[in-house]
């Protein structure tokens, strides 16, 4: 029923324009393309890597166990309401796989620097025209964000 | 029409972007522009106001006049749950029971050094004597003391120079709470008494303590401040009723040609106290406080007071006699002058402090008052402000030497020197000022910008809404020699006393969300995999959450005739300005709005078999629609079983 009433939705909204000017006016809404540049130019700008703090982020090749264990607490308070496991969408997209299709990098500024990238980023963009929730900024701190990422790639691994 | 055509002039000059060109135009064009904040723009002042008999606190912005909060302190509160929720309950608690209302005054900013810190506002209720503590970080009531031995809370709440005490005195005199108060009425000379009360804050969380009572003469104290500067120690409070009349008031207490300013060495009765120079009598009172990490108020019953007798415990109490029922007690910047405005006297007597002291060293009295010193007028007079208007009642200060004083009866403030006493400028206000407010104006340093008057009718200044009219402010330039009407708004009932301070010291410490880890609700659900529904007898407990855009559980089975279903719903939001509310069908009860991160408990008890839409009050997203949920209620033989769930996990 779900998948039947959203696009529905967002056809009704989109068409309806309101609350859609901001993101006209970034002039990436209308076709979404995950390897231009932002509206102010800025050649720099890393689609890949998003944008926030995190300009590159080490991660180690064995998955350390603790810092996943710290980063399912964190997902079970501020993210399970919104996000299943396994590649199911909720409100938002499922975690399986999530660590193939973003970098460490995207997903620590996503989840760090979230109303910035929606208002901003393709890909986050591409992402909340189809769910059409906001994700939330759940102030997750820099700790926290690699924690989380650590339980992404753990939950990735798992089989 | 006044005001009318000064914002059609304004708009005009605005829109046209003309130079003015003329006299009129420039004073009308000028007053909308120093009032108008752009949209998207802060105001420069908070201005906090009290609602009067709507017992409640609300929080505008200046120049602007706009309304920003209305914050519930002594009175219920539907739209936010306040005196609802399980929670927030305990926070109107007394030793009479669950008061949902009362009648809030005089707010008073903390203070450090004689300067608002804005760190807490303190107000009284009223009616049932207590004082409320307001968090300036949550714009949130945080504490509420009861007061015994009081009746007509009004001469409070005022705090000294470094909020070492909050004070309050009692308007209406009444037999002590430890005697049996059975008595006749007519009795009152022998058996009714006036009790000031010290309340002790707390340097570091605010946190009230009754520390002692000060046992006076059953007269009726109506307002007071605190001295500060030179005057720092000592405490005035305006006393009518000298006559001790118990009936027909109007007339009875305003039969003597002078009442009294009562002096209290306050820092004398704190050295008589630390002595041990006190009674302890029985009383109960209740005091009240909410925890930001439980999320949850707590009310404790207290027994017993130290009294002091200001009688028998020389030093510490003074009258000066005072023209015709003074209202107003108001201290200059300095300390040095004590303003009081007799409100049926011709005159404005300033009283000078360092006078009052060589008076008292000197032994100049003219007898006593139930065994109190009456220091002689004149030896504690500075001089009489002549003619200022008539029926006078509160002064402020612009920290440039002048004063303001606000004339009820002949609808005006009035502005003279404090030290030559002349009268300098006069301007009307619509209709019948009662109090009057400058930023910082009853501290060290006032910020003579603006003067604020708040009106007791407005008449015809307003579109009408019936027998009811709007309640107003009217704010003044007073930065030129000439107060300047430059605004008109409305504001809710009924305004009496209001503090303003720079926005900047405030505004930078607002809260914005609570931190989820740390809510020490006992019945938080943190994360939604906390969630459940536990039946404990006929008590059924809902442990929910709320974000963006849906509720857990949001299917539920199972409750039954006889229950008392309590819904403990978590916020799992982690921003600013999302909250959520919950609201369910044919609840006897208030919505809950709970703020991001904190946990709010709405008791429901369902009155008939069906089903019940539950629903998010406060809309949150572009699905905030969808935010919705049902409740099965079963006859209360029904075997149906506890269900509950979201989704997949819904019951099928």
């Amino acid at each position: 029923m779900k998948k039947i009433i959203l696009p529905g939705i967002v056809l009704t909204l989109l068409w309806a324009c309101g609350g859609n000017s901001t993101r006209q006016e970034s002039g990436t809404t209308t076709a979404p393309n995950p390897t231009a540049t932002t509206e102010n130019g800025n050649p720099s700008y890393d689609p890949d890597r998003g944008m926030g703090k995190f300009t590159h982020v080490d991660i180690p090749a064995t998955i350390d166990a603790a810092m996943a264990e710290s980063g399912k607490k964190e997902f079970e308070v501020k993210c399970s309401s919104c996000h299943k496991l396994s590649d199911e969408k909720l409100v938002g997209p499922g975690w399986k796989g999530v660590t193939a299709r973003h970098t460490a990098e995207w997903i620590m500024n996503f989840v760090t620097n979230t109303d910035e990238m929606l208002d901003k980023d393709p890909k986050a963009q591409a992402m909340l025209e189809i769910c059409l929730v906001r994700m939330p900024n759940q102030n997750v701190s820099d700790k926290e964000a690699r924690d989380l990422y650590e339980f992404m790639r753990q939950n990735d691994q798992a089989k | 029409m006044y005001s009318g055509a000064i914002i059609a002039i304004a708009l005009l000059g605005v829109f046209s972007g003309c130079n003015p060109k003329n006299a009129s135009t420039t004073i009308s064009g000028d007053g909308a522009q120093k009032t108008y904040v752009a949209p998207g723009k802060y105001d420069e002042f908070y201005n906090f106001v009290s609602g009067g008999f709507s017992g409640q606190l609300s929080v505008y912005g200046l120049p602007s006049g706009r309304l920003f909060r209305v914050i519930p302190v002594f009175s219920v509160d539907p739209e936010k749950g306040y005196g609802f929720s399980e929670e927030t309950k305990p926070m109107l608690n007394t030793s009479h029971g669950f008061i949902p209302w009362d009648d809030l005054h005089h707010p008073d900013v903390s203070q450090t050094n004689g300067e608002m810190d804005g760190r807490w506002v303190f107000a009284n209720a009223n009616n049932t004597p207590r004082i409320a503590r307001i968090d300036l970080t949550t714009f949130r009531t945080a504490e509420i003391i009861e007061l015994p031995n009081s009746g007509g809370n009004h001469s409070s709440a005022f705090v000294t120079e470094n909020t070492e005490y909050v004070v309050a005195g009692t308007r209406f005199s009444v037999p002590p709470d430890y005697v049996n108060g059975d008595v006749p009425i007519s009795s009152y000379k022998d058996n009714f008494k006036g009790y000031i009360s010290f309340i002790k804050i707390n340097k570091d969380n605010g946190n009230m303590d009754l520390a002692f009572q000060l046992e006076c003469p059953g007269i009726d104290f109506d307002l007071a401040h605190a001295g500060k500067g030179k005057s720092n120690g000592w405490f005035f409070f305006s006393c009518y009723n000298s006559e001790k009349a118990h009936t027909l008031l109007e007339v009875n207490a305003s039969a003597k040609d002078k009442d009294f300013i009562m002096a209290v060495n306050w820092k004398k009765a704190e050295e008589y106290m630390n002595q041990g120079k006190g009674k302890k009598v029985s009383v109960s009172y209740v005091h009240n406080m909410y925890n930001d990490k439980t999320h949850t108020a707590v009310s404790e019953m207290k027994n017993g007071v130290t009294v002091l007798d200001s009688r028998e415990l020389k030093d510490i109490c003074y009258f000066i006699p005072c023209p015709k029922s003074p209202h107003g007690c108001d201290v200059d910047p300095s300390g040095d002058y004590i303003v009081s405005s007799g409100k049926l006297a011709a005159t404005i007597p300033v009283f000078s402090f360092e006078k009052m002291q060589k008076a008292i060293a000197d032994k100049q009295f003219e007898g006593d008052f139930d065994g109190i010193p009456v220091i002689k007028y004149e030896a504690a007079l500075y001089g009489e402000v002549q003619k200022p208007g008539l029926g006078p009642l509160h002064t402020e200060f612009d920290g440039r030497g002048n004063a303001y004083t606000s004339c009820f009866v002949s609808s005006e403030v009035v502005k003279w020197n404090l030290k030559d006493l002349k009268v300098l400028d006069r301007v009307p206000t619509y209709y019948s000022i009662g109090h009057l407010c400058i930023p910082g104006g009853d501290s060290k340093k006032p910020d003579g910008k603006y003067l604020i008057a708040y009106n007791k009718i407005t008449k015809d200044r307003y579109l009408p809404t019936g027998p009811e009219l709007t309640q107003s402010a009217q704010l003044f330039d007073i930065s030129g020699d000439k107060m300047q009407l430059i605004l008109d708004f409305p504001t809710i009932g009924e305004p009496h006393y209001a503090q303003a301070m720079k926005a900047d010291i405030i505004k930078d410490h607002s809260v914005k969300f609570f931190k989820i880890e740390e809510n020490a609700n006992p019945y938080v659900s943190k994360g939604e995999g906390m969630t459940k529904v536990e039946r404990d007898g006929n008590k059924v407990h809902v442990y929910m959450t709320a974000i963006r855009s849906h509720l857990t559980p949001d299917n539920i089975e199972g409750i039954k005739m006889g229950d008392e279903v309590y819904f403990h719903v978590t916020n799992l939001e982690q921003d600013w300005d999302v909250p959520h509310g919950f609201a369910i069908k044919g609840s006897k009860n208030a919505e809950l709005l709970v703020m991001p991160g904190e946990t709010q408990t709405l008791k429901w008890v369902p009155d008939r078999v069906g089903i019940f839409p539950m629903y998010c009050t406060d809309f949150c997203s572009a699905l905030h629609q969808e935010m919705s949920g049902y409740v099965r209620v079963s006859p209360s033989a029904s075997n149906v079983p506890l269900r509950y769930g979201t989704g997949e996990k819904a019951p099928s």
